[in-house]
């Protein structure tokens, strides 16, 4: 594999992850369970689409062949997206958002950390803006986490239940292939496999404040980044595209 | 003939469509003015990635420098070096405490991400330092809620970035 290419593929699956996320937390505008928490997974929102821009913008550069940012996230199939299976999963109540939020963030930071000294320069401006609005990401969830956790008996059991059931999700995002070997070799992506025990520290230690059992690794699901994805990102995407699908090349 | 001294000062006439008491050169938004075979280049850097209002800086910055005589300027944008709050000007600060936001306490956004310790925020109604903050999000990316324990306001906060 060129390194065009998997740079290519390197920013879609940065870009999608942010992007899909984005799109899932922008469900609960008008529907959170308060004003300011409605407020804060709005504002995580647009920070995550606004990051997706960037690295869409990019990939459309680096693939040259006249694709914007719009064109990569209104007009690709289901198949041409890359982001983890985690970020695609349904919202369910507050709690499982949080969870799945969690689990993204810590990722999401220490990935960002390793990427702002990235060979590329692009990728690197990216990183180091994003990491910054991810830190306060990191915290909210964190703090909920803790709070749902070491919170009522129904508060505690419900985001239990989120945690259980989201694991299965958290392993896909450090797998690695083609794109990340060729990527390392050059300095430009980082080895994803060094991160997993940072992220496993950080997850246990945040657990074990919130009184919250860590689920044994078992299983994991996979597939988002090769471009199989569950049935929840077709139903997605047919919100997410609908207008441009509608009414093609509709303009603001 | 234009200097790049005349477009700065262009650039102060133009004010962030979200808190607009702040001119995008008190924000740190515009990063360089040049002059490229006659025609004005600026550049500018978002403050959040999704920040909704840089589209309409752009074109702000594009009518006035068009309103100045100009048929063709550019406006570029780049993420690098990243915004930081550390930039907004001392004005630039002093105008929001006026006009009822808190502005940025300390330096830019601590690294350490889990429970790290809250900025002290003064009240920019009775300026007391007894205030807490309700969520650390607010009415824009930019901002987080506080509440003023003595005087009760709640306000919004420029948060550190």
């Amino acid at each position: 594999m060129d390194i065009k290419e998997a740079l290519f593929k390197y920013t879609l699956r940065l870009g999608d992850n942010s992007l899909i996320l984005g799109h899932r937390l922008s469900e609960w505008c008008g529907h959170g369970p308060i004003l300011e928490q409605d407020i804060a997974l709005i504002n995580v929102a647009l920070d995550l689409i606004g990051q997706s821009r960037s690295y869409l913008a990019y990939a459309g550069e680096i693939e040259g062949k006249g694709r914007d940012e719009d064109a990569m996230a209104y007009l690709r199939v289901e198949r041409d997206f890359y982001n983890v299976l985690l970020a695609e999963q349904p919202n369910g109540d507050f709690g499982r958002t949080i969870a799945r939020q969690f689990f993204f963030d810590v990722f999401h930071f220490l990935l960002l950390e390793k990427l702002t000294s990235s060979t590329d320069e692009q990728i690197a401006a990216i990183a180091v803006k994003s990491l910054k609005e991810v830190t306060y990401h990191l915290r909210y969830s964190s703090e909920w986490i803790i709070r749902l956790g070491d919170g009522t008996e129904e508060s505690h059991r419900r985001i239990q239940e989120s945690i259980d059931e989201l694991w299965m999700y958290t392993g896909e995002m450090f797998e690695m292939d083609e794109v990340d070997e060729t990527l390392i070799g050059v300095g430009i992506a980082t080895d994803l496999s060094a991160l997993k025990p940072l992220w496993e520290e950080k997850v246990s230690e945040v657990l074990k404040e919130a009184t919250l059992n860590q689920p044994e690794s078992g299983w994991m699901q996979s597939g988002g980044r090769k471009g199989i994805h569950s049935e929840h990102l077709g139903f997605l995407l047919s919100e997410l595209q609908y207008l441009q699908r509608t009414v093609p090349n509709a303009k603001w | 003939m234009v200097t790049t001294a005349d477009i700065w000062s262009w650039m102060e006439d133009i004010f962030d469509p979200e808190i607009p008491v702040l001119t995008v050169v008190d924000l740190g938004v515009v990063r360089d003015v040049a002059i490229e075979n006659n025609r004005p280049v600026i550049t500018i850097t978002p403050t959040y990635s999704g920040c909704p209002a840089m589209n309409t800086i752009e074109e702000e910055i594009v009518q006035k420098l068009v309103a100045e005589g100009f048929e063709n300027p550019e406006v570029k944008t780049v993420l690098h070096p990243a915004w930081t709050t550390d930039w907004m000007s001392e004005n630039g600060k002093k105008k929001l405490e006026e006009y009822g936001i808190a502005p940025p306490a300390g330096g830019s956004v601590n690294k350490k991400a889990l429970f790290a310790e809250q900025d002290t925020v003064r009240c920019p109604q009775c300026k007391s330092e007894n205030t807490h903050m309700v969520s650390q999000f607010g009415s824009t990316a930019c901002k987080a809620m506080y509440q003023c324990k003595d005087c009760l306001e709640p306000f919004d906060y420029f948060k550190c970035l």
